[in-house]
């Protein structure tokens, strides 16, 4: 049995009057693609927003990696290894493929501003080192053609392809994709499905991702979390969620 | 340094020793792997090769035994087909995008018995059709990203063959040299597929004696040198990128670099500055498309200094190359140009360093042939086909024409038939079509000439013309020539003509139905002012019939030039109202019109241009990409076009 790598328990999450999630808990094993699925609004993204530190939720505890907290920034969650993708692109627009991906070492770069700066000292051998690791996401990813192209410039599929580059880069234990193909065609859905399974199964890496396409949540995720109007409604694998009364039911806008 | 001994070094393992030797420091292969320039030297690659050679007798690879290796250009795929030559073996290199069935023909064909696949891709395409293939040992692969969970036992890491060759080689110490010395000249070499466009595939079988000579011949008349810097990036499968890239660095020495990637080709090549490139027309015609774009985009005084200088590179540059005289002003403007021009703009295409670039495969537009050579780069045509061991003609430096391929190579005979079909005779001709007696005996004449399957001409200067294929070529009613080929290049030189399919074998007179290029003719639709709102619509335009009738009276004009062709000019045509697509059947999947199935489909519209009708109605199936299906209906104008006497045309010049 693998272990826990992030445990979610029993968070509640309000914006005024507003209960964005209800009493939701659930875990994410270490190694594993761990899929949240439901209707728009469901509350998906403040899930993600709450593990990354970004939302603090008024109730209820997250444990990552055995420690417990109440509060964190998001900054202390990257530096802990967890990164993350946004469902609308967040790069860098003006600056190149190659700088963005870099900008996902930042946490891992030692050196002073003042060496950066003037570029000497650590920063010079830090550049080389984050580089060639760097070069590798770009290899594993297959943007080498378009390295030093302006984000901006891009496809809208291979912005997203970029941005994952950058999550990569930090080298996580725990990923967290949001809407990864949202607004893709079916070759470049198939060719991110295929990179979401090259790096679990390369670096290990942990992945909690949110999607709409069922047909590619079903295909690469080991458990399936389901969310409706900020509450669980079903979590298992993704034959025992497919089957699921509640799930079809919120799908398919039963009654309530 | 000298070129090495051929009669001594008469196999490319043998060659690598000595380059190992001789050169041992210089580089042979490089490839760019995360970003940076990675060498090996001739001295690296001999031992990897000695290695991996090791590694394929463990695996039971014996001489004779055909190894097959499908990728990209990579240094790994060479070396593999390096190292199976040492042990006598045969490479069958396959095309990397060739489908599971066309793979599983060729390798049940040749009984290859080991598979050296790039990566999980190509692995997965094999598996899938491994358990028809009796005679396959191993796969071995060479990167193994997402690899990690397969359990075949005949799967293979590359390392792991290397290191296991390494502990091989321990063991039996003189193995590897026995096998180098046991091969000779009259060997097969390699084995290359031609794409067969009619029919199966046939394995065509150089031997190294085809290989070594021909390489050797071409590298001397362009005087290459270990030098000399090569890329490495059209398919492995191709002969010419074996003769080329693989074969000539053998011989001569130089060193030939892998690109990153297919997607990262011109960047690559800017990086690079390749002096010896090989490229077929369409990367020329890429080349010049993207800076034309880009001028468009430029400020006026950059313009004007841009077309100013390209017409004055025009004027003289290829005269200045051929060492034809100059006059002083002319040579000093050039020299402006260059520095402001015409050198910035080599350097941003890398072609800084070319010495010689050779375009082969197709005819080139003379437009793109001379706006490179106006730019001083020796860019040249050659000729030639697998069963050649690549080279039939070639041209030398100063005999350099847009519409002829070259003079017969040297040690290349050459003559054409009484039906007018080129025949060639050389040491490079191929050994045979490998388990096919009937095609080599209807290809090959028992005295050594080779059938090309093209018809051409040989001018009064020793130059080949190649016209058609000797099958497409066909007569009018009044036993003139006619050439469809011909009439369709010249035409689809114009750039706002995609396709065109002549007719006229056996009627009074030839016409033409015409594809517009879409976008193309969409800017120009637009910077007219001419509202459309489909390709059906904007190709029935009048305005667009009268673009192409003016183009095809340029073409009538030329063609009067011309005595063999001049009874061929067009007289009528039309635009077709949907593209040609290899969906719809009318093109082969490497865009080759299929003239048969065009002229059943369009029936209706063929029999309007021979019966006067000014308009014909047509009803014809389409098939989208995604495979829904609709149809096109219209009314297709015809539009009549003046030919132009010969002797008007004599009489103008």
């Amino acid at each position: 049995m693998a272990e826990n790598l992030l445990t979610v328990e029993n968070i509640t999450l309000r914006f005024g009057g507003v209960k964005a999630l209800t009493d939701v808990s659930f875990d994410i094993l270490k190694g594993e693609i761990r899929a949240i699925i439901g209707p728009n609004g469901a509350g998906k993204s403040s899930m993600l927003n709450c593990i990354n530190g970004f939302y603090h939720p008024q109730e209820g505890r997250i444990t990552y990696k055995g420690q417990t907290r109440k509060q964190m920034r998001p900054y202390e969650a990257a530096s802990q290894g967890i990164a993350r993708t946004f469902q609308n692109i967040a790069l860098f627009r003006g600056m190149s493929v190659l700088d963005n991906v870099m900008t996902g070492r930042v946490l891992k770069m030692k050196s002073s501003l003042l060496e950066q700066a003037f570029y000497f000292g650590r920063a010079r051998s830090e550049e080389i080192s984050h580089r060639s690791k760097v070069e590798e996401v770009i290899d594993f990813l297959e943007i080498n053609a378009i390295r030093k192209t302006p984000v901006g410039r891009l496809p809208y599929g291979l912005q997203k392809r970029v941005e994952l580059a950058r999550a990569l880069a930090a080298e996580p234990e725990l990923l967290l994709l949001d809407e990864p193909m949202a607004g893709m065609n079916v070759e470049e859905k198939e060719d991110m499905s295929r990179f979401i399974l090259n790096v679990n199964a390369e670096f290990g890496t942990t992945i909690a991702l949110i999607e709409h396409d069922m047909g590619v949540v079903m295909d690469l995720s080991d458990r399936v979390v389901v969310l409706n109007y900020g509450e669980k409604l079903a979590d298992g694998t993704p034959d025992v969620v497919r089957s699921n009364q509640a799930v079809i039911d919120a799908y398919l806008g039963a009654s309530h | 340094m000298s070129p090495p001994d051929l009669n001594r070094h008469d196999t490319f393992p043998k060659l690598l020793r000595h380059n190992a030797s001789k050169r041992g420091n210089r580089p042979a292969i490089r490839e760019k792997s995360l970003g940076i320039w990675q060498t090996y030297t001739w001295a690296e690659q001999a031992v990897e090769v000695r290695a991996l050679a090791c590694g394929f007798a463990n695996l039971g690879l014996k001489r004779g035994d055909h190894i097959s290796v499908i990728g990209d250009n990579r240094p790994r795929l060479y070396w593999s087909m390096a190292a199976a030559q040492a042990l006598g073996a045969i490479p069958v290199p396959v095309y990397q995008d060739s489908v599971a069935d066309e793979l599983q023909f060729i390798l049940e064909h040749a009984s290859v018995k080991i598979v050296v696949a790039e990566n999980q891709e190509q692995v997965d395409k094999v598996l899938s059709i491994k358990d028809r293939l009796p005679d396959l040992l191993t796969i071995v692969y060479c990167d193994p990203r997402g690899l990690r969970e397969y359990t075949e036992a005949f799967l293979h890491h590359y390392d792991g063959v290397l290191a296991e060759g390494r502990d091989y080689d321990k063991v039996h110490d003189k193995f590897f040299d026995e096998q180098v010395e046991a091969g000779g000249g009259s060997d097969h070499a390699i084995m290359c597929y031609t794409s067969g466009t009619t029919g199966q595939p046939k394995g065509v079988v150089l031997t190294y004696d085809n290989c070594v000579k021909i390489g050797a011949m071409a590298i001397e008349f362009d005087g290459l040198t270990e030098r000399d810097d090569v890329l490495a990036y059209l398919p492995m499968a191709w002969v010419g990128d074996n003769l080329l890239s693989y074969g000539q660095s053998h011989i001569a020495g130089f060193c030939m670099a892998c690109p990153e990637s297919s997607e990262t080709l011109l960047m690559d090549l800017r990086e690079l500055g390749p002096t010896y490139f090989f490229a077929p027309p369409r990367i020329f015609e890429t080349m010049l498309t993207s800076v034309m774009i880009r001028m468009e985009d430029a400020g006026s005084f950059k313009k004007w200094l841009f077309h100013t200088f390209m017409e004055h590179a025009k004027k003289v540059g290829a005269k200045l190359l051929d060492g034809e005289p100059v006059g002083f002003g002319d040579r000093i403007k050039y020299r402006i140009g260059e520095a402001c021009i015409y050198g910035p703009l080599k350097n941003m295409l890398g072609l800084t360093r070319m010495r010689v670039g050779y375009t082969a495969g197709e005819a080139i537009g003379p437009e793109i042939f001379v706006f490179f050579r106006a730019l001083g780069m020796n860019l040249k045509q050659a000729y030639g086909q697998t069963e050649a061991s690549v080279f039939v003609t070639l041209q030398p430096d100063g005999e350099v024409h847009s519409d002829s391929v070259g003079k017969a190579a040297p040690s290349v005979e050459l003559k054409i038939e009484d039906n007018g079909e080129v025949m060639y005779r050389s040491p490079g001709v191929f050994l045979e079509y490998y388990k096919n007696p009937e095609a080599t005996a209807s290809t090959k004449t028992a005295d050594g000439w080779v059938h090309t399957g093209d018809a051409g001409f040989i001018d009064d200067a020793g130059h080949l013309h190649i016209i058609d294929r000797a099958k497409d070529v066909g007569k009018l009613v009044n036993g003139d020539l006619f050439a469809p080929k011909y009439l369709e290049n010249k035409l689809k030189f114009f750039p706002n003509v995609r396709e065109a399919v002549a007719l006229g074998d056996g009627r009074d007179f030839a016409a033409i139905m015409i594809n517009i290029d879409a976008d193309a003719m969409g800017n120009w639709a637009e910077r007219q002012n001419i509202a459309y709102a489909s390709y059906q619509e904007l190709s029935a335009l009048p305005e667009v019939y009268e673009l192409m009738a003016a183009h095809l009276a340029e073409m009538n004009a030329l063609l009067a030039a011309e005595p063999q062709m001049a009874a061929s000019q067009i007289r009528r045509f039309l635009v077709l109202p949907k593209m040609l697509e290899a969906d719809d059947g009318e093109m082969t999947r490497t865009q080759k019109v299929r003239r048969s199935a065009v002229s059943t489909k369009y029936r209706p519209l063929i029999e309007g241009l021979y019966d006067g009708s000014s308009s014909v109605y047509l009803e014809i199936e389409v098939t989208f990409e995604d495979g829904r299906r609709d149809v096109v209906k219209g009314d297709v104008p015809i539009w009549d076009v003046t030919a132009v006497s010969p002797a008007i045309a004599q009489a103008a010049e």
